[in-house]
């Protein structure tokens, strides 16, 4: 099976492990993974700001980058919710503006095959142990758009119970938002901080020395709360626990 | 221009989008939810009323008809009422045995008045097993609805398992919407303070529910 | 709306003082988590709630779609049955007309129901002018009106304040608007209820006027329904000899059989109950012979911006709500900043989605509603009518950063793009030029790497807000589109083009 990574802007820029990580536990399961170079971003941040219509091109360029794949796969799941659930909705917008149906068109092909790492694994490869070992006590913190937005429900945790080594320690209040909200963190940032502080302080009170998240962008968020809480926990992205073997063991 | 027409023109413009053979109400409700909640028994299902009623603090009692004026003469008893306020049209036989003073509700009648009545006993048009609410509906064996609020101690009777239905819609259907409705489930309560419930607020503070068979 | 609320600052401001509360935090933490428990199990306990939450999206969709139709019905409904329908464009005529049928009765004084529309339209006030006095009567709105405080939660509007507080209210208030506290009154929630109650009871039964609003309003029957715990909503509706009801034309549905879902869902997502403890319904009034009730009713029909909502496609699925509150009880925003912050009677995630659009987003506090949330959906997931909050607050913040068509008391209007967000629409431009040219991208992310060392540790400007109380995170040595191409030989299609 070939695929295509849509590693996402953030990813790519900030947290290229990341990415090296799905190849190399994509690339250990069978799977052919191709980067496409002319990838860039999904529209996520001008769309969810209020900017649409700066969010239509970028969407559109996705569907012409991704447009060819049999399946698209990303470690993230804001960036995958915002094409399963936010392109159809921008098609549907430019329609009732009177735009017509071209804009949905473009899109369609790319929304239903686009999957978030933990769901490609499970729906689509049907696997659940990864063969990974990562000897850590970890907590997991399900993102908002993982878990309502895309639905992801117990995914991620039935991949991490099945890593050799690893303690799963469950997060009191795992449920709430980490705070982090985009550029809600810009324009709300005492809520925000707030926010982010009680889910560190929640993190640090399961004696867990990793918090472990599908999304980066979260991670960098409650990372950086960590770091100036000083709490000695570190943020892993779930990828790089998965990509983990005792040959290849993660930092 | 009146403001009923300026806010049914504002409607109708709001409303261009809508078709004007857009779905019609029949078909744009799909009731997929469901007419009650599990399949019980008539006794599980009175059963069920009692076990709910009592878990919202009613004090539930189950008798017969022939030991009925004798639990409400023993219920009154017990808080020593001076008076008790009776409907019109409750039957007499239920009263047969007791002590306190009966006090007959007049149209005239002021609430101040009511408010010295310890004690009310009523009847009830129906009950809701799922969710422990009886239902008044003004008929005579109810009377006005003033007079299960404003004393302190209701007494009300259910007839089992005639009176008693499932669920809400079950209660829906026999219930006739012209006349003044007052569901109860529970004695009156309140979650405003620190969004924790606490019992008894300006409603009866205590609610008795007699459950009758074999009447 | 209420002038109480006027000249509020943006929320982002109000809510940094509510933050740094710690009384505030934890009085809302302790009972916002308590209910929101409560309210998982009541639900759970349904085996078919899906199925009702989505017939209740449908019953109210399809009313809002032929609402003019549906009010019509109503007011023959509640006409036939011997009320007076009365229609009120906005706040000061809704006002005028209670003000006038109050006066009317030869009264002045007024016993009311905890009531949303009420509080919406500022009528205590409005009544105080014309020297009229409006007894609140639910235990919440009793703690706020005595405290001279505002509403900061829907259901429970002295979510804010602690047993403690609301001891320390009674014992100093209550003298002043009636019979005084106990002495000795203690704060345990039993005995602050029982000296709402003796406070209370002399003013219901000399009562001669009830002002209400409804939880819905049934057209084809005329049947009005008012969902309540304390009794006091009973008292003001069955004791008085008059009764005005002032409701919003949104709580409109079809029919009778409709109210088997929402007393099925209300109860169950506002107090987490099987089912509340009172619900009142009447049909205008009820012959003199038996009296049962207030011999003359008026419904005071409300729109108040609720037509320019329903004008609105995206925004109009905001009306569906029935004020349960549940969105607030789990929203992670309204936890930590308040319900003040929100600058209106309806705080929390459908506040900031209902309030936008009922008074427009001229106002500073208006237009920053919309970002007053972090999207994470927990508000969606809970409402009982599935509106769906996140959809709404995109797209209003669309219309604050965009401008473009709305309409404002029944006129379509154009809005010019909010100032205030000039840098950040610059930004999104040219972040949006970039990201059109993979090339440009790679040769940004190039240069940030190579200095990355000359980075700082925190920010200026902007970028304060994140630095102040979040470390940034360390840039790679390269991004990974370079890594790719250097491991793997550019084998992907090419990006530089």
């Amino acid at each position: 099976m070939r695929v295509a990574l849509f590693l996402t802007c953030v990813n790519d820029t900030l947290y290229p492990d990341t990415g090296r990580a799905v190849v190399k536990l994509l690339t250990r399961l069978g799977v052919e993974v191709d980067f496409p170079m002319a990838q860039t971003c999904c529209g996520q941040a001008h769309y969810n700001t209020g900017y649409r219509h700066e969010a239509e091109p970028l969407a559109r360029h996705f569907s012409d980058v991704f447009g060819e794949y049999e399946a698209i796969v990303t470690p993230s799941g804001s960036c995958g919710a915002m094409v399963r659930e936010l392109y159809p909705r921008m098609g549907e917008r430019a329609r009732a503006e009177g735009r017509g149906n071209t804009l949905a068109a473009t899109l369609a092909p790319v929304i239903p095959k686009t999957y978030e790492l933990t769901e490609f694994l499970v729906d689509v490869l049907g696997v659940t142990d990864v063969g990974a070992y990562y000897p850590h006590h970890v907590t997991y913190h399900p993102t908002c758009h993982g878990l309502r937005g895309l639905g992801l429900a117990d995914r991620p945790r039935r991949l991490l119970q099945a890593v050799k080594g690893l303690e799963l320690a469950e997060l009191p209040g795992a449920d709430e938002c980490c705070g982090f909200g985009g550029t809600f963190a810009l324009k709300n940032s005492d809520v925000s901080a707030a926010m982010g502080a009680d889910k560190v302080r929640n993190a640090e009170s399961t004696g867990a020395e990793v918090l472990c998240a599908a999304d980066n962008s979260c991670l960098m968020h409650i990372g950086g709360t960590m770091a100036r809480l000083s709490t000695g926990m570190r943020p892993v992205h779930i990828a790089e626990i998965l990509a983990s073997t005792e040959e290849e063991p993660a930092r | 221009m009146s403001s009923r027409e300026r806010i049914l023109g504002r409607v109708q413009r709001a409303l261009a989008d809508v078709p004007p053979d857009d779905t019609p109400y029949d078909q744009a409700i799909e009731r997929a939810y469901l007419g009650e909640h599990g399949n019980r028994s008539v006794e599980e299902t009175v059963d069920l009323l009692a076990e709910n009623l009592a878990d919202y603090r009613a004090i539930v009692h189950r008798t017969d008809a022939d030991e009925l004026p004798c639990l409400i003469m023993r219920l009154l008893a017990e808080r020593g009422p001076r008076s008790v306020l009776v409907p019109p049209g409750l039957p007499p036989e239920w009263m047969s045995a007791a002590d306190a003073t009966r006090v007959h509700d007049r149209a005239v009648s002021t609430p101040h008045e009511l408010d010295t009545v310890e004690s009310v006993v009523t009847g009830c048009a129906l009950a809701i097993a799922e969710t422990g609410t009886i239902v008044l509906d003004g008929s005579p064996d109810q009377g006005r609805r003033r007079i299960t609020l404003v004393p302190d101690h209701h007494i009300c009777v259910v007839r089992v398992p005639d009176q008693v239905v499932s669920s809400v819609p079950q209660a829906l259907r026999r219930l006739a919407p012209n006349r003044p409705l007052t569901w109860i489930s529970g004695p009156s309560a309140t979650s405003d303070i620190e969004l924790d419930r606490v019992e008894g607020v300006h409603g009866p503070r205590t609610l008795e529910v007699v459950l009758v068979s074999g009447e | 709306m209420s002038g109480t609320f006027v000249g509020m600052p943006a929320f982002p401001k109000a809510a940094h003082e509510a933050v740094h509360n710690s009384t505030l935090r934890g009085n809302l933490r302790h009972a916002t988590h308590t209910i929101r428990a409560k309210r998982a199990n009541a639900v759970a306990e349904v085996s078919d709630w899906a199925a009702l939450r989505e017939a209740g999206k449908q019953i109210k969709d399809h009313t809002l779609r032929h609402l003019d139709r549906y009010l019509v019905q109503l007011e023959e409904s509640v006409t036939a049955a011997g009320g007076t329908v009365h229609w009120a464009a906005d706040a000061e005529e809704a006002n005028r007309i209670v003000t006038r049928l109050v006066k009317e009765t030869g009264e002045s004084e007024v016993v009311k129901v905890k009531s949303m529309a009420t509080q919406e339209i500022g009528l205590n006030e409005a009544l105080e002018e014309e020297g009229i006095r409006a007894y609140e009567t639910d235990l919440a709105e009793l703690i706020v009106q005595l405290g001279k405080d505002r509403p900061s939660h829907i259901l429970v509007p002295a979510i804010h304040r602690n047993r403690g507080e609301i001891r320390d209210i009674f014992a100093r208030e209550m003298s002043e608007w009636g019979r005084p506290a106990p002495d000795g009154l203690t704060d345990t929630p039993a005995e602050l209820a029982e000296a709402a109650r003796l406070h209370l009871r002399e003013k219901f039964l000399r009562a001669k006027v009830g002002v209400s609003g409804a939880n819905f309003m049934v057209a084809e029957t005329g049947t009005m329904v008012v969902v309540e715990s304390e009794g006091n909503g009973r008292m003001c509706l069955t004791l008085p000899e008059t009764l005005i009801s002032v409701v919003g034309i949104e709580k409109t549905v079809p029919t009778w059989q409709d109210l088997e879902v929402f007393l099925q869902t209300l109860p169950r997502s506002s107090t987490a109950e099987r089912m509340n403890p009172y619900t009142s319904m009447w049909t205008g009034t009820t012959n003199s012979e038996t009296a049962d009730g207030p011999q003359t009713f008026h419904l005071v029909l409300l729109d108040n911006g609720r037509t320019d909502t329903l004008a609105d496609e995206v925004g109009r699925q905001a009306l569906r709500c029935i004020r349960c509150s549940a969105c607030l009880n789990v929203c992670p925003v309204y936890e930590r900043a308040g319900g003040h912050a929100y600058g209106s009677v309806y705080p929390g995630p459908i506040g900031a989605i209902l309030s936008p659009q009922l008074r427009g987003t001229d106002s500073e506090i208006d237009s920053s509603l919309p970002y007053a949330s972090s999207l994470c959906g927990a508000c969606y997931e809970v409402c009982p009518v599935a509106i769906d909050i996140p959809e709404v607050l995109v797209h209003l913040r669309e219309r604050v950063v965009e401008g473009g068509q709305v309409t404002r008391e029944g006129n379509k209007v154009v809005l010019k793009p909010a100032k205030g967000h000039v840098a950040e629409r610059a930004a999104m431009r040219a972040a949006r030029w970039a990201f059109a040219r993979p090339g440009v991208l790679r040769t940004g992310q190039r240069l940030a790497s190579r200095t990355r060392r000359l980075h700082p540790r925190s920010l200026p400007g902007p970028g304060k807000a994140w630095s102040d109380s979040r470390a940034l995170p360390a840039l790679p040595s390269e991004p990974f589109r370079d890594w790719w191409q250097r491991t793997r030989g550019g084998s992907g299609k090419d990006g530089g083009k």
